[in-house]
């Protein structure tokens, strides 16, 4: 089924990118296309199948928390938009 | 296809050698390559960033030596890094409108490597943006044309090092792989390209895409430069959860010029897969595939067809699973720490999804979304979990066909570089060109691709793929066929 425009408009509003009025069609037509194609998954019986997170059949990997040098406030900052001092500038968050 | 003899069109190995005995200098090979830039660049459009300063400096380093590492195969010897791996101090965009300003404060590990061995940087290679596509059409900055025909794609998302190498603009190059990534330009350039075992290269300051596939490999102009490269980067890193323990293993000294089995002393035995003749593959690749199959087998390996039935399904389950891990490692594009930023909106809100609208070009935006969606509460199951199940399935059939077989030989690519734009409308159509490389990404196996013919006066490369940790067999059987065939000493006439 192929997505509506609001279904292309929520998608947009969950990852959080601005998404213009003339934008839609095209993309409610090429992600329905794409997603087509995903579903042919079902046609595979997977019952049972336990899933695979990750190719390689790693152990969790740790080590000793040991301090050391870190980026300096100066590096850390070096590629910010905006800033106030030694911090990010951001909008406001929580309004009042 | 003109036999050249300009510094610029020679090996590492064959660099490395005249510079060991003094017979050329870095800052010789250096410029070499920076003219060869400057006359042809402007055509081939490899790079986003050159570093001709910094290149210079480095090659006059490596001569004013001695300095540690000048020993290293690899010193005085120019190259160019894809532009999805860090570079303290060089801009590093991923070929993306949100990170065109990006300067990092760090290397990725696999530069640091290089660097320690006195590698030159030539520049960043040009990509399809945050290495998502197959043509390199979708680099926010311009597309890089194939070396053979100007008016064709050199394949993607590596497209910018797979052209450089192949047009003479660096004699190596690091790409990244996610689902074919290094294998397919590799392919359409007409040069060698190898994505190693998953964990095999530390993916330390490799911008992320799908973190479960992304890998760092080498594309060069032969097989013996492959395997210095890849012993060059290869190796655990601390800073990489995911990265392998270190095994030792030579890949230099694996070139014996034999084909034979992993014991290094039975016959190889090649699978043929059957279900990658199917539909939609061309021809000319068929029969050039066949050929160079056919040459293996004249060299000592034992063929035999064998099935994979659910890489029908691996385009579908590879989609899914790295558009989910996008939506994900992507988040953090928001406009605040680094990175593009729409500045002046009423709230936090409205600042990120400006940000990302104007930052991010259209193929990034879609795969977010079909990820998000993907991921999505009434979705996941069906998507998301169903494709790591599938994955499982994927996974068993090679290991179950490795038990038969050595080493798997298919296509690279079902088709020869395509026309500029001829696929850019159509989406779907160009993630089919990834449907020979996906399996093995999905299983997080090492594959190579060397050339192997031309169709239409276009190059076709020979993908083998091997079990876990089996680069030495790849490489050895890769290195052999090389030898008994001339299609890496063809360079494009440019």
């Amino acid at each position: 089924m192929p997505l509506t425009r609001e279904e292309v408009l929520h998608i947009a509003t969950l990852c959080r990118i601005g998404m213009p009025e003339e934008e839609l069609e095209t993309f409610a037509h090429q992600l329905s296309q794409i997603l087509e194609m995903f579903q042919t998954l079902g046609e595979l019986d997977t019952e049972g199948v336990p899933p695979t997170g990750h190719a390689a059949s790693l152990e969790t990997v740790l080590r000793d928390d040991e301090p050391g040098p870190s980026l300096s406030t100066t590096e850390a900052l070096s590629n910010a938009p905006a800033r106030v001092g030694d911090q990010f500038r951001v909008e406001v968050v929580l309004e009042e | 296809m003109a036999a050249v003899n300009n510094l610029y069109s020679l090996t590492a190995h064959e660099a490395h050698r005249l510079l060991s005995r003094s017979e050329v200098t870095s800052v010789e090979l250096t410029r070499s390559c920076l003219d060869r830039i400057e006359a042809v660049e402007d055509r081939v459009k490899a790079f986003v960033t050159i570093t001709a300063d910094l290149a210079m400096e480095q090659a006059r380093a490596v001569d004013a030596g001695p300095v540690p590492g000048a020993s290293s195969p690899l010193a005085g010897v120019p190259m160019q890094l894809k532009d999805v791996l860090c570079t303290r101090g060089v801009r590093t965009t991923c070929s993306s409108r949100m990170l065109e300003e990006f300067v990092p404060t760090y290397d990725a590990t696999v530069a640091e490597k290089l660097h320690g061995g006195g590698a030159v940087l030539l520049g960043k290679g040009n990509m399809d943006e945050f290495a998502m596509g197959s043509s390199t059409e979708s680099s926010a900055f311009h597309a890089t044309v194939n070396p053979w025909a100007l008016d064709r794609v050199p394949g993607g998302s590596s497209g910018g090092s797979a052209a450089a190498v192949a047009s003479g603009e660096a004699v190596y190059a690091l790409g990244s792989d996610t689902g074919g990534s290094i294998r397919q330009p590799a392919s359409l350039c007409g040069v060698v390209g190898m994505k190693p075992t998953y964990g095999l290269v530390s993916r330390f300051g490799l911008v992320a895409f799908a973190s479960s596939l992304d890998q760092v490999g080498p594309i060069t102009r032969d097989v013996a430069d492959c395997a210095t490269v890849l012993g060059t980067i290869a190796g655990h890193d601390p800073r990489d959860s995911t990265s392998i323990p270190d095994r030792g293993v030579d890949y230099a000294g694996a070139l014996t010029g034999e084909v034979v089995g992993m014991d290094g002393r039975s016959p190889l035995r090649i699978g043929i897969p059957r279900e990658f003749a199917a539909e939609g593959l061309d021809p000319g690749v068929k029969e050039a595939v066949e050929v160079a199959t056919s040459v293996l087998e004249g060299l000592g390996a034992c063929l035999e067809e064998v099935s994979l039935p659910t890489t029908r399904h691996a385009l579908a389950c590879y989609y899914i699973l790295a558009l989910s891990e996008c939506s994900a490692n992507l988040a953090r594009y928001d406009g605040v720490k680094f990175g593009y930023s729409y500045q002046d909106t009423a709230d936090v809100w409205e600042a990120m999804e400006k940000t990302r609208q104007h930052g991010f070009g259209p193929e990034v935006k879609r795969r977010i979304m079909l990820g998000t969606y993907a991921l999505s509460a009434g979705y996941y199951d069906a998507y998301y979990l169903k494709a790591q199940k599938v994955r499982t399935l994927i996974r068993r059939e090679f290991d179950a066909v490795f038990r038969r077989v050595d080493l798997l030989a298919t296509p690279t690519s079902p088709s020869v570089a395509f026309r500029l734009g001829e696929r850019t409308a159509d989406p779907l159509q160009m993630y089919l060109s990834d449907v020979y490389t996906v399996p093995a990404s999905v299983a997080g196996l090492p594959a190579i691709s060397v050339p192997c013919g031309f169709s239409g006066g276009l190059p076709v490369g020979l993908q083998l793929i091997g079990p876990h940790m089996s680069e030495a067999t790849l490489l050895r059987t890769a290195h052999a066929f090389e030898q008994a065939t001339s299609w890496h000493k063809l360079v494009p006439d440019l």
